[in-house]
């Protein structure tokens, strides 16, 4: 054998290595935010961290429960708002678009991923707030604008992959419908929908985690009140604002709580990252 | 008669469970051109991919038997599989220029394999594309991308390219089938006078091919070698019914 | 009881709703990148770009944070592309799918979906903290590095992948190892693919706060250092804007941030065609 293909084996080993380094990263955080967050939760009483209603922190009182319940508000939220136009785009673009409007309405769309958050938040401030305030009551600030702010934030991921999971269906099922005298609409909901299910399932599951663990948005629009919401229009704290508002000047026990509170945060994104992944690999080819 | 140079024992050559080739048992001699024919799914190509060993690429496949080169198994532990693969240079079904200049593509080898010296790779440059007969057309623009030129000097270019690596054997596998009658003319000259310096192995689906260039001619059938015989006895009176019905046209 | 509504009108009637859906989606976009740019856009000029900010951003330009928000993404860029790239050639190349693949690409998913403020909590306790770092430029690189490593390796795997196969035969056959195929002939062919997932990495580290804030820090000195802490362009507007230390500085650092990230975008989808027509 020639020197270089002696050397393959090393370069295999390498690449290898190298290839490791994403499962090793995963492997780093998940240490460090536990081991950070977990002690604090027990000494404190898992019970009272996870369904005491008082968060103040100067007083060690760490009840999380207004942030888990806020976190689903607006995650919930973002999802009624989010689901239906993602939805929509991207039959639109799979289904009822010439080519050449697809060419050009998808790298727009796609550009909604680039904004960045914190001028969307940066909006939800300076329009979507005072708008509320003024049409609706309450300080603006609120559930509602959470939502709308983070509806339009998980669009590209609903839509990217509702799309990729629309255009994988076999184009045989697509001309098969229509041949058979459907509509393009009829074929679209009875044909191509199920077919593309375990994919739109996981483009929203996805959504879902984006929106949850959206944060500088967030801190902006949401009034980031401590208190479970008893309407729309009252402000909320999510768990990640309730990390990114203390981090700052956190320290000691408070600093473990945050932690702890990254803890939930990362555990919830896991199961959904999981939920997700097993339902798209579900999918027959 | 030359030299065997290339002998096959009982070799064969598995995908999954499937044998793509089944016993075959040949000799090739050194400086003749041995066609090779049979319908699709033969496995003359799997044999000329067993010889370079480029079937290794296939997950779950594997060879049995002896497959010799110049009297050393190619599937001996500890092969260089990189020296066997000069030694071998093969010609594919579709041109494959790479997406590089002229110069760049027949220097690809000789680059890989360590040459540096700019005088030495244009005078191996010249030299390949001379035999090839394409020296004439292309010595002004070798700096343009190979991909420019046409379907036929596309082919040639990939024949001169692996003239570069100085190889002992030209493998061509159906190198003419996607090319019209003149560009398949020229090539068949170039193998003619190329067949002084090397050993040529022709498969072929193109049975009037094999009858004009190759010497001896072997008639693969599913995976057997049905029969090998010279070019004019297989093509005159071939000693198996099947090979009969195939170059007549009655099936492949 | 259905009632029998015939289809021609059924689909007519939703495809208007699709069509309102997606005209409204991208209305709001437009919307936002015109709302930002009237109003940040006057307040954009040479000075602005090239002076520092002057009483913690009332005044004077943004020309640190210019400098922050480069540095660091160059920095996240030149730690995530080698360890993408390497990890995407060992994933199509050197390897067949098994369970090593299975965990590796369930690893990278699993990571592109991690929020960036656990990344933020995680840089803050790993480098700033226990490593010593500080808040710095090394500290926020690689926080952003393990951010967008995810993309950068999927977007290099779909590049190497939609490369030719006969490219690699023609390679082997001519006697190239392994590893000369891929850096010869492979990557060369995926560039622009690869480019491409680089380029979207770039645009995640340029919007990115939450990861950045808790690990660069929010100096607006000019960095000297990889030591150096550093305030990034949108780290900057988050203070500006939530401090409301001056709206109309404010909306100049958004309009330059849309502005980069619409050239970014622009360029990531040019050599996205110029790849795809190549290859597909």
């Amino acid at each position: 054998m020639t020197r270089l293909e002696r050397n393959e084996k090393l370069t295999r080993l390498a690449l290898l290595l190298v290839a490791f380094s994403a499962v090793s990263i995963l492997l780093v955080i998940t240490i460090f935010i536990f081991s950070e967050g977990t002690p604090v939760m027990f000494r404190y009483g898992l019970q009272k961290f996870l369904f005491g209603l008082d968060w103040f922190p100067l007083e060690k009182s760490y009840g999380l429960l207004p942030m888990i319940i806020g976190s689903l508000f607006v995650t919930a939220g973002a999802l009624i708002i989010g689901i239906p136009f993602g939805l929509a785009c991207a039959i639109v673009l799979t289904e009822f678009s010439s080519k050449r409007l697809r060419r050009l309405l998808k790298p727009i769309i796609e550009l909604l991923a680039g904004i960045p958050s914190v001028v969307y938040g940066f909006m939800g401030v300076v329009i979507l707030v005072p708008f509320i305030r003024d049409n609706l009551g309450g300080p603006g600030l609120s559930v509602l604008a959470a939502s709308i702010i983070l509806g339009i934030m998980i669009l590209p991921t609903v839509i990217s992959i509702s799309i990729d999971s629309l255009e994988a269906v076999p184009r045989s099922y697509r001309e098969g419908s229509i041949a058979l005298g459907a509509t393009r609409w009829q074929t679209t909901r009875m044909v191509m929908f199920p077919a593309a299910k375990s994919g739109i399932i996981a483009s929203i599951i996805l959504g879902m985690g984006r929106a949850i663990g959206e944060t500088m948005a967030v801190i902006m629009i949401a009034g980031n009140a401590a208190i479970i919401p008893r309407s729309l229009l009252d402000p909320v704290r999510t768990l990640t604002s309730n990390i990114a508002l203390e981090m700052g000047y956190a320290a000691g026990e408070h600093r473990e709580a945050l932690f702890a509170t990254g803890v939930i945060l990362f555990i919830i994104i896991m199961v959904l990252n999981t939920i997700a992944n097993l339902t798209s690999k579900r999918r027959t080819p | 008669m030359g030299k065997t140079v290339i002998r096959a024992k009982n070799f064969s050559h598995f995908f999954g469970s499937v044998p793509a080739l089944k016993n075959i048992n040949l000799d090739i001699f050194q400086n003749e051109i041995f066609g090779i024919i049979g319908p699709a799914g033969s496995g003359k190509s799997t044999f000329l991919r067993a010889l370079n060993r480029l079937n290794d690429l296939i997950p779950n496949s594997w060879p049995e038997g002896i497959l010799e080169i110049g009297g050393r198994d190619v599937y001996a532990p500890g092969t260089s599989v990189v020296e066997l693969r000069r030694r071998l240079g093969m010609v594919f079904a579709t041109p494959v220029p790479l997406p590089r200049s002229i110069f760049e593509n027949i220097v690809f080898g000789a680059r890989m394999a360590g040459e540096k010296n700019r005088g030495r790779l244009t005078e191996l440059v010249a030299d390949c594309l001379k035999k090839t007969a394409l020296w004439e057309e292309v010595m002004d623009r070798l700096e343009t991308s190979a991909l420019k030129l046409s379907g036929g000097q596309q082919q040639r270019l990939c024949l001169a390219r692996i003239l570069a690596l100085r190889p002992e054997f030209i493998m061509l596998d159906e190198p003419t089938s996607g090319l019209d009658p003149i560009s398949t003319m020229k090539i068949e000259e170039t193998l003619r006078k190329l067949q002084a310096e090397y050993t040529i192995i022709l498969v072929t689906n193109n049975t009037k091919q094999a009858a004009r260039v190759a010497d001896r001619t072997a008639f693969f059938l599913n995976g057997e070698l049905i029969e090998v015989d010279t070019t004019e006895r297989i093509f005159s009176a071939p000693s198996d019914q099947r090979t009969n019905d195939y170059i007549s046209g009655k099936f492949g | 009881m259905r009632i029998y509504v015939d289809p021609k009108i059924e689909q007519r009637f939703f495809r208007a709703v699709l069509w309102l859906f997606t005209g409204v989606t991208v209305f709001i976009l437009f919307f936002i990148i015109f709302y930002v740019l009237k109003r940040g856009l006057p307040v954009v000029s040479l000075g602005f770009l090239t002076k520092n900010p002057v009483e913690m951003g009332k005044a004077g330009g943004i020309f640190s944070t210019i400098v922050g928000t480069v540095a660091l993404t160059l920095l996240a860029i030149l730690i995530a592309t080698p360890l993408g790239v390497g990890s995407a050639i060992y994933l199509t190349e050197y390897t067949r799918e098994n369970w090593v693949t299975r965990v590796i690409r369930f690893g990278s998913e699993c990571l592109a979906g991690i929020p960036s403020i656990i990344f933020g909590l995680f840089g803050f306790i790993l480098f700033v903290t226990k490593l010593g770092l500080g808040w710095s430029l090394l500290s926020g690189g690689l926080t952003l590095a393990f951010m967008i490593l995810p993309t950068i390796i999927r977007t290099s795997e779909e590049a190497i992948q939609s490369v030719p196969y006969a490219y690699r035969e023609v390679s082997f056959s001519l006697g190239g190892t392994k590893w000369q195929t891929v850096t010869r002939v492979v990557l060369p062919s995926a560039l622009p693919g690869i480019a491409t997932g680089v380029i979207l990495g770039v645009g995640r580290s340029i919007g990115e706060t939450a990861a950045v804030i808790f690990t660069a820090g929010s100096s607006l000195h000019i960095p000297t250092s990889l030591f150096s802490s550093s305030r990034t362009m949108s780290v900057h507007f988050y203070i500006l804007a939530r401090e409301g230390i001056s709206m109309a500085n404010a909306y100049g650092t958004a309009a330059v941030l849309i502005i980069a990230i619409l050239i970014i975008n622009v360029l990531a989808y040019t050599l996205m065609n110029k790849f795809m027509r190549k290859y597909c």
